[in-house]
C-alpha cells in the first residue's frame, strides 16, 4: 500500500460523539468506524488522506517496512482449531500478507488476568511458538502485565509485526476498476462460528473447526502469478466479508458485485447461519483473504491460489463495476439481488 | 439443505417467475400483501421483487413482533431485570431494540446482566445454574413462538422452579390482519399468509378473509419458491374472480392447526381485553398475558412494573407505512433521522420491519437493477 | 416469529421422549418434541424447528408433491399452445419427463 497524498480522500471525517464505548465498536463494522475515524485516525494520525489499510509502509532509513498490530480478545481461549495464541501469531501475519508485505518479526504483550493457570499460558506460548516458526517469523521482544482477578478475561495478547515488501506488488483501492475480479482464498464462516459454537450459549454443536492460519503462502503464491495485477485486499476477519468488501466499495467509489453461488460456505456454517438467521458474509474468518486481480490476471491468480497448499477451495465471487457505487450487490442465478451492508456490531442470532 | 435448497433452486424460480408474468400479464395493478414480517425479510433476502413484473406490488404488512411492541414495555422489562441481581434472558432480536433508556444491549454495557437465548428453555438452564438470581425471559412473537413459551412455563412449574419468570408480550396475528383491512385507506387484492404461525392456528382463522372480504389468502413458505407459488396461487384466484383459503405450505402446515399447542397455550394464557401496538394503537383481544393460576411465573406479577407509555415522534409515520399505505421511503424520517443504527421508529428497529430490510437490502438498489439487465 | 430450519431426528432422549437430538448439515441442538404429541416423531424424521421446539413434521410426500407442482409451471400452458398451433382441439399431455 503506497501512500501517495491525494486531494480529497474518499474517507469522509466523522467526529465521535458517542459518551461511552459500547461492545460494537469493537466489531470490525460501522461503529468500529465511526471510532477509529471519529477519535483515533484524526488525532493520532492527522491529516493523511490515504485510506486506512491493515499495515502501514515506513520508510526507516531508505529501507521499506511494513508495520501492523492487533488485539486479541476471544472467548474461550480454546477451541476446535486453535487458540488465543495461534490467533495472535496468525492475525498479524495475516495483515502483513494483505498489505503486500511477508512478516519477519514480532513483538508481543500480554495482559494476564491473576489467577490465570500457568498450565492455561504455557499452553498459548506453546502453540505462539508453534504458529510463529511455521509461519517464518521471529518473536524478539515482549512484555507482560498482570491485572486484577476479573479483569482480562484470563489474558489478551496483542502482536505487533514487521515486515518486508514483497516485490512487484502495490496495493491500493485507487487502483481498483470496473471489471476488476474478487477472488475468495476460500470458505467463509468458519471461525465466527465456532467460536459461538464454543461459547456455548447457544446449545448447539457442530462438526467445525477455526480456519486460523498463516495466509502469507497463499498470498506469496498469489503475487508470484500476477502480482502486477492485484490490486487490493483484505483479511476478513471481525465483521466478515461483507464489512472488507463495504471498505473496500467505499474507498474505491465503485460497486462490488458478488455472485452469491460461487460463495464458498462450508455445510456446518451454513446450517447454523440458517438457524440463527445469520448471514455467513457477516461472519468472522482468521484464515482467508480477499483479494482484487485485474481482469487479464484474473485466470493465472485463481489457479495459482488454487494450487497452493490450502487453497484448493479458492473461488472468484465477483467483480467490480460502476454501480451500485460504494455499496455491495449480491446477485443469484436466477437474478434476484440484495445489498449488504456492513454491521453496526456483531451478528445477533434472530428468531423472526 | 433438504427442504431448504429444493425450494431454492434457479431453473424453477426463473419458471415460476415465468408463469408469474403469465398470469399478470394485464393492464391491473396488483396489490399483494405479505402479513408475516419473516415473509418480508425473505422476500429482500432472494431479492425476489427483482423477479416479478412491475405490475405486482407487494406491501409489507405488520406481522413483526418486535416492530409492535410498545417502547413502553421494553422500558419496563428492563426496569425488572434492573433490579439487583436478575438475569435478563431475551431472542437476539430484541437486543437492539431501544427503550427510552436504551437497547437491552446498551443496558448490558452499563452493567445490566443481559443474555441472549436461542431458545426459552436456555431461559430456564439459566435459572438452574443461577439458583440464586432471578431470570426473567422476555417472551415475543406471534402464535409460532407462544406455545413454546407456554411449555416452557409448565415445565418451569413442573420442576419446582422458583427464580424464573415470564414477561409476556405474545400477540396473535389475527386481530392485525383485522386492522389492515379496517384501514380506510387500504387497498388490497390478496394476502401471503404467515406460514409458521398457521403451523400452529391452521388455515381455518383466515376463513374470513375469503368470505366477508372476499380476498383470497394462501398460506406460505418461506423459500423463494413458496413465496412464488404463492403469488402464482394468488393470481390464479384473483383471474377466476375466486377468494378462497388455500394451503401452499402444505408439507409442514396442518389446516387444523397443532392441538398440542392451541392446548398449552390456551392452559398457560388468556387474552388481554386489550393491547398497545406500537403504529396500530390500541387493539382489543390481541395479546396474551398469563393466567391467575401461574401468576408465580408471570413477572408483571411478581414484580412491580412502571406501566409507562411511551408515544412515538409525531413525525413518525410507522402507522402508515406499518398498514402498507406509506412506503417506507415515503416516511419523512427514513434514511435521515431514522436508520437501522438509530431507530426512531418501530420499523427500523427490528431487521425485518419493512423499512429496516428495506434500508438494508434495497434503497441503493433501484439504479443498478436495471443497468445490471436484471429481469424487471 | 417465522424463523424456522428443517432438521433431521438424529435420536430421542433415552430418559425423556420429549427430547431429541436433531441435525441441520452437521450442526446438532436438542429439541423439544412436545408440540408433536398427536403425531410422533422418530429417528430419521424430518421437522420444522422454531426457538427449540419442533413445530411440525415435514411431509415428503407434500414436499414432492409440491417440486412435482413447480416443475410443471408453465409446461401445461405451453402445451397448449403447441398443440393449437397444430389445428388440432384435445390440449394434449405433452409433459417432458
Amino acid at each position: 500500500m503506497s501512500h501517495e497524498i491525494r486531494p480529497a480522500g474518499v474517507t469522509p471525517e466523522f467526529r465521535f460523539r458517542e459518551p461511552q464505548i459500547e461492545m460494537a465498536h469493537g466489531a470490525g463494522g460501522k461503529a468500529s468506524r465511526r471510532l477509529i475515524e471519529g477519535l483515533f485516525a484524526p488525532l493520532l494520525l492527522g491529516a493523511s488522506s490515504a485510506p486506512l489499510g491493515d499495515a502501514a509502509y515506513l520508510s526507516i532509513c531508505g529501507v521499506q517496512v511494513a508495520v501492523t498490530t492487533d488485539g486479541f480478545v476471544v472467548k474461550p481461549l480454546r477451541f476446535p482449531g486453535g487458540s488465543i495464541g495461534e490467533l495472535a501469531i496468525n492475525g498479524t501475519v495475516n495483515d502483513l500478507a494483505v498489505s503486500g508485505a511477508r512478516a519477519e518479526a514480532m513483538v508481543v504483550t500480554f495482559v494476564l488476568e491473576a489467577g490465570l493457570s500457568t498450565e492455561v499460558l504455557r499452553a498459548e506460548i506453546q502453540a505462539m511458538a508453534e504458529a510463529a516458526q511455521k509461519a517464518g517469523v521471529r518473536i524478539v521482544s515482549g512484555d507482560t502485565k498482570v491485572v486484577e482477578h476479573g479483569k482480562a478475561d484470563n489474558m489478551y495478547i496483542t502482536t505487533t509485526g514487521l515486515g518486508v515488501p514483497l516485490a512487484g506488488v502495490d496495493v491500493n483501492p485507487r487502483s481498483v476498476h470496473p471489471g476488476d475480479k474478487i477472488l475468495l482464498s476460500g470458505p467463509i464462516g468458519d471461525h465466527g462460528i465456532t467460536i459461538l459454537l464454543a461459547r456455548g450459549e447457544l446449545d448447539l454443536e457442530g462438526d467445525l473447526r477455526s480456519d486460523t492460519r498463516s495466509v502469507f503462502p497463499l498470498v506469496d503464491a498469489l503475487v508470484r502469478a500476477a502480482g502486477p495485477g492485484v490490486r487490493w485486499m483484505r483479511d476478513p476477519t471481525r465483521g466478515g466479508a461483507a464489512t472488507s468488501l463495504n471498505e473496500l466499495a467505499r474507498d474505491c467509489g465503485f460497486g462490488v458485485i458478488l455472485f452469491e453461488d460461487a460463495i464458498p460456505v462450508h455445510d456446518a456454517v451454513r446450517g447454523a447461519c440458517e438457524l440463527l438467521g445469520l448471514d455467513p458474509l457477516h461472519i468472522a474468518n482468521e484464515g482467508q483473504f480477499l483479494a482484487v486481480v485485474a481482469p487479464e490476471f484474473a485466470d493465472a491468480a485463481l489457479k495459482a491460489v488454487q494450487g497452493a497448499p490450502g487453497g484448493e477451495e479458492a473461488q472468484i465471487i465477483g467483480e467490480v463495476r460502476d454501480q451500485p457505487a460504494g455499496a455491495v450487490l449480491v446477485t443469484t442465478l436466477y437474478g434476484g439481488s440484495r445489498i449488504v451492508d456492513m454491521l453496526v456490531g456483531d451478528p445477533l442470532p434472530r428468531i423472526c | 439443505m433438504k427442504y431448504v435448497d429444493e425450494f431454492r433452486k434457479p431453473e424453477l424460480i426463473t419458471k415460476a417467475a415465468e408463469e408469474i408474468r403469465r398470469l399478470a400479464d394485464s393492464p391491473r395493478h396488483y396489490r399483494l400483501m405479505e402479513v408475516c414480517g419473516g415473509h418480508t425479510h425473505a422476500i429482500y433476502r432472494f431479492g425476489l421483487k427483482d423477479v416479478l413484473p412491475a405490475n405486482i406490488e407487494l406491501i409489507h404488512g405488520p406481522g413483526c413482533p418486535v416492530c409492535v411492541l410498545p417502547m413502553g414495555r421494553i422500558d419496563d422489562g428492563l426496569s425488572i431485570a434492573a433490579q439487583h441481581g436478575v438475569i435478563f434472558a431475551a431472542f437476539g432480536d430484541m437486543m437492539r431494540v431501544p427503550g427510552t433508556q436504551g437497547s437491552p444491549l446498551e443496558h448490558k454495557a452499563r452493567g445490566m446482566d443481559v443474555r441472549i437465548v436461542y431458545s426459552p428453555s436456555d431461559a430456564i438452564k439459566l435459572a438452574k445454574t443461577n439458583p440464586d438470581r432471578h431470570v426473567i425471559f422476555f417472551a415475543i412473537g406471534f402464535e409460532t413462538t407462544a406455545p413454546s413459551t407456554a411449555l416452557t412455563l409448565l415445565r418451569a412449574k413442573a420442576e419446582g422452579l422458583r427464580n424464573f419468570s415470564v414477561f409476556c408480550n405474545h400477540v396473535t396475528i389475527i386481530p392485525a390482519i383485522r386492522a389492515i383491512l379496517d384501514s380506510p385507506d387500504m387497498r388490497l387484492d390478496g394476502f401471503i399468509g404467515p406460514g409458521h404461525v398457521s403451523t400452529v392456528i391452521g388455515c381455518r382463522p383466515y376463513e374470513w378473509i375469503a368470505k366477508n372480504e372476499r380476498k383470497p389468502i394462501v398460506v406460505s413458505g418461506f423459500e423463494p419458491l413458496d413465496l412464488l407459488q404463492s403469488i402464482v396461487m394468488i393470481l390464479a384466484q384473483l383471474q377466476k374472480g375466486e377468494a378462497k383459503v388455500e394451503n401452499q405450505y402444505k408439507r409442514v402446515v396442518p389446516w387444523e392447526g397443532n392441538r398440542a399447542a392451541l392446548k398449552a397455550m390456551a392452559e398457560v394464557f388468556e387474552l388481554r381485553p386489550y393491547f398497545e401496538w406500537r403504529g396500530l394503537g390500541f387493539i382489543s383481544q390481541s395479546a396474551l398475558r398469563i393466567r391467575p393460576q401461574y401468576a408465580e411465573y408471570d413477572s408483571e406479577q411478581r414484580f412491580n412494573i412502571p406501566g409507562i407509555r411511551v408515544t412515538d415522534p409525531k413525525a413518525a409515520q410507522c402507522g402508515e407505512v406499518l398498514k402498507g399505505v406509506l412506503k417506507p421511503a415515503q416516511c419523512k424520517l427514513f434514511g435521515r433521522e431514522c436508520t437501522p443504527e438509530n431507530p426512531v421508529g418501530a420499523l427500523m428497529v427490528s431487521s425485518e420491519g419493512s423499512c429496516a430490510a428495506y434500508y438494508n437490502y434495497e434503497h441503493r438498489k433501484a439504479s443498478v437493477v436495471t443497468s445490471l439487465g436484471l429481469p424487471a | 416469529m417465522c424463523l424456522a430450519i428443517p432438521g433431521k431426528i438424529i435420536e430421542i432422549a433415552p430418559d425423556n421422549e420429549s427430547s431429541a437430538l436433531i441435525d441441520v448439515v452437521g450442526v446438532r441442538r436438542r429439541v423439544d418434541l412436545s408440540l408433536l404429541q398427536d403425531d410422533r416423531a422418530v429417528p430419521g424424521d424430518w421437522v420444522l424447528i422454531h426457538v427449540g421446539f419442533a413445530m411440525s413434521k415435514i411431509s415428503e410426500a407434500d414436499a414432492l408433491d409440491q417440486m412435482r407442482t413447480l416443475a410443471m409451471l408453465g409446461e401445461s400452458e405451453a402445451a397448449i399452445q403447441e398443440v393449437q398451433g397444430y389445428g388440432l382441439e384435445e390440449a394434449g399431455d405433452k409433459r417432458t419427463p
